[in-house]
């Protein structure tokens, strides 16, 4: 790691599942404060290199480093309390539970780490950690809802429950899986809004999206990926003039 | 108390106590008015409950838990054998087996989730059953039952130079426990363990379960291991299992092996489900309903029915006799399975749903709509 600003570093990483190659050769370097985003046609191995760096997935070789820690062959929880939050493709959240407590359990491991007998303490004892999840969903703008069934959500706000779950938890980093994927247009421009609102607060991101619009509206930095392979790397202008990005995405099958 | 808990569950606390401690009187028009009975009513509440915390919280379904009932029966009488007649160090003893043993277990089955976890946790169970039926004899005397004699060393009432006369029976500082005493005993267990269940439920632990139950992944990735979350309520409620038991062996100082097998660990799921899963009231429901049709029906004969039918014509009353009599007596798990059947398909929710929905509609008739807010817990 020669650049000292350099938080996450996925370094020579391959992934093979069978005869397949999915990921060849990635070397990534992500800057802290930056929105890193990853972008590439279908299949290019965008979700793949998420799950390595999240931990749900081994490389077959190579390693990805976060601040010094390296993450390879850590269990996601152990990952997460390293100061990675993640938003998935689908929101994944406690359907069952009320918004609030879906925003107060993140609050909770944060504080309390990846496991805490407290039983005899009484959840409404917990006023503290209740009015920073009461906090948060202002910034997102669903405190009304806080009373809510997540899973009666509509699927923006299913999105915007599950960023401030993250958010919560401070993260070091923050990993956004095409965090508008399935949106209507209304919903991704407020979700964009709400991120830009995020990246004033100077929070590294790696994002993975589809959309060059919302792309384009947030990265600091893109990585184009195509066919498992760092097909060229730069800021939204560079990248934009690539002519090899051109001919990936007009000669691909996207 | 009002930091502690809120208005609700202490209400609804209060309320659980009330209806327990004057069962005596108010289950009397129904027959069950009697302490042999309601000693089972609190016996299998507590095993209920502690099932709950399990099934209902964390949704992990244990179809062996009937193996740590039995575990702290056996204790309980070995407690009683070696120790002291006195139930409390019984209990105690029983308690901590049976969370040992359920430590192991739960260790081994919460490898798997779904399906697999429920099959782990009979076969378990069904070894359990085998070895106390048979292989365990020295300790758990096989078939015949592991019972108190005469000869019992029983080195802590010897060293205190307490001797029996006549068939030894467990007490209680000395008081014997038949009787009402009993139920009452069992009573104040039962309250203890619906305290501590509710206490559980309304706890950040409590949150966490339901969120296992809710969502697995998003609990790993929000930075919770969620093994051990799942591990503690299987030894809670491995531990109620077998508090249940010893009180059965205090009300009944004999433990066999059939408490043990499969159809009693069934019998706890079925409790759960019928009441409501994942509520606090409704397994204890479940429980006493189980328990007190199990008692009717299976006392009725043919001789009772045809003196019930007798208001019809001759030809009518035997045939209304015939296919009655298929329902009860032996037949009375053939009630319990249709009731079961009719309650699943109409009410998933158990009855605690359906008091909910009767509640929902009064509710609505006074006019305010609270259909977004989320329920408490009940």
């Amino acid at each position: 790691m020669t650049n000292p600003n350099v938080v996450l570093h996925v370094a020579d990483v391959h992934k093979r599942f069978g005869g397949l190659h999915a990921l060849a050769d990635i070397d990534l370097q992500v800057e802290e404060g930056k929105t890193h985003a990853i972008i590439g046609p279908n299949g290019a191995g965008k979700s793949t290199l998420l799950n390595v760096i999240i931990g749900k997935l081994a490389p077959s070789s190579g390693q990805v480093v976060f601040d010094g820690a390296v993450l390879t062959g850590r269990k996601p929880f152990q990952i997460n309390q390293l100061g990675i939050a993640r938003v998935f493709q689908t929101p994944e959240i406690f359907a069952d539970l009320s918004v609030l407590h879906n925003v107060m359990i993140p609050a909770l491991a944060k504080r309390d780490g990846m496991f805490k007998l407290n039983m005899l303490r009484a959840l409404d004892s917990e006023t503290g950690i209740r009015a920073e999840a009461e906090d948060m969903l202002e910034d997102v703008g669903m405190l009304a809802r806080r009373d809510m069934l997540a899973g009666s959500l509509s699927r923006g706000d299913k999105r915007r429950m599950e960023l401030a779950m993250c958010l919560i938890q401070h993260p070091r980093l923050l990993l956004l899986d095409e965090p508008t994927a399935g949106m209507s247009r209304h919903d991704t421009n407020t979700t964009i809004e709400l991120l830009q609102k995020i990246k004033a607060r100077g929070m590294t991101k790696v994002i993975i999206e589809h959309d060059m619009h919302v792309v384009f509206s947030l990265a600091d930095k893109i990585s184009v990926l195509a066919q498992g392979r760092i097909i060229a790397d730069g800021s939204p202008d560079e990248v934009r003039g690539n002519p090899k990005v051109q001919e990936a995405y007009l000669g691909g099958t996207h | 108390m009002t930091n502690l808990m809120s208005r609700n569950d202490l209400l609804l606390f209060a309320g659980f106590t009330l209806v327990v401690l004057t069962m005596p009187i108010w289950l009397a028009p129904f027959g069950a008015g009697y302490p042999d009975l309601l000693q089972r009513f609190m016996i299998f509440g507590i095993f209920a409950v502690g099932f709950n915390i399990l099934f209902g919280l964390t949704g992990y379904l244990s179809f062996g838990h009937a193996a740590f009932f039995g575990v702290g029966s056996y204790a309980a009488v070995w407690s009683f054998k070696l120790l002291t007649l006195d139930a409390i160090p019984a209990i105690l003893f029983a308690v901590i087996i049976s969370g040992l043993f359920a430590l192991v277990i739960g260790y081994l089955c919460l490898r798997r989730s779904g399906i697999y976890f429920s099959i782990l946790t009979l076969a378990f169970a069904q070894m359990s059953y085998n070895l106390a039926y048979s292989v365990l004899t020295p300790i758990t005397n096989g078939e015949t039952g592991l019972q108190l004699t005469l000869n019992d060393p029983r080195s802590l009432d010897a060293v205190l130079g307490q001797s029996v006369a006549g068939q030894p029976v467990p007490n209680l500082l000395g008081q014997p426990l038949s009787g009402y005493a009993g139920f009452y005993f069992c009573a104040g267990f039962l309250i203890l363990a619906f305290f501590l269940a509710q206490r559980i439920a309304g706890s950040p632990f409590g949150m966490m379960l339901k969120a296992i139950k809710s969502n697995q992944t998003r609990m790993q990735f929000t930075g919770f291991n969620t093994r051990p979350y799942a591990l503690s309520a299987f030894v809670i409620s491995g531990m109620y299992a077998g508090l249940a038991g010893a009180l059965l062996a205090v009300t009944d100082p004999l433990a066999g092996a059939e408490r043990m097998q499969w159809t009693a660990s069934g019998e706890v799921v079925l409790m759960t489900i019928l009441g409501g899963v994942g509520t606090l009231i409704g397994p204890v429901i479940g429980a006493w309903l189980i328990k007190y049709f199990e008692n009717i029906l299976s006392a009725l004969n043919d001789q009772i029915l045809a003196r019930f039918w007798s208001f019809l014509p001759d030809g009518a009353a035997d045939t209304m006799v015939a296919i009655t009599g298929k329902f009860v007596g032996d037949g009375w798990f053939l009630t319990l399975g249709l009731v079961f059947v009719i309650v699943v398909i109409f009410l998933p929710g158990g009855i605690m749903e359906g008091v909910r929905r009767i509640a929902g509609m009064f509710r609505r008739r006074s006019g305010s709509s609270p259909a977004t807010r989320t329920q408490p817990a009940e």
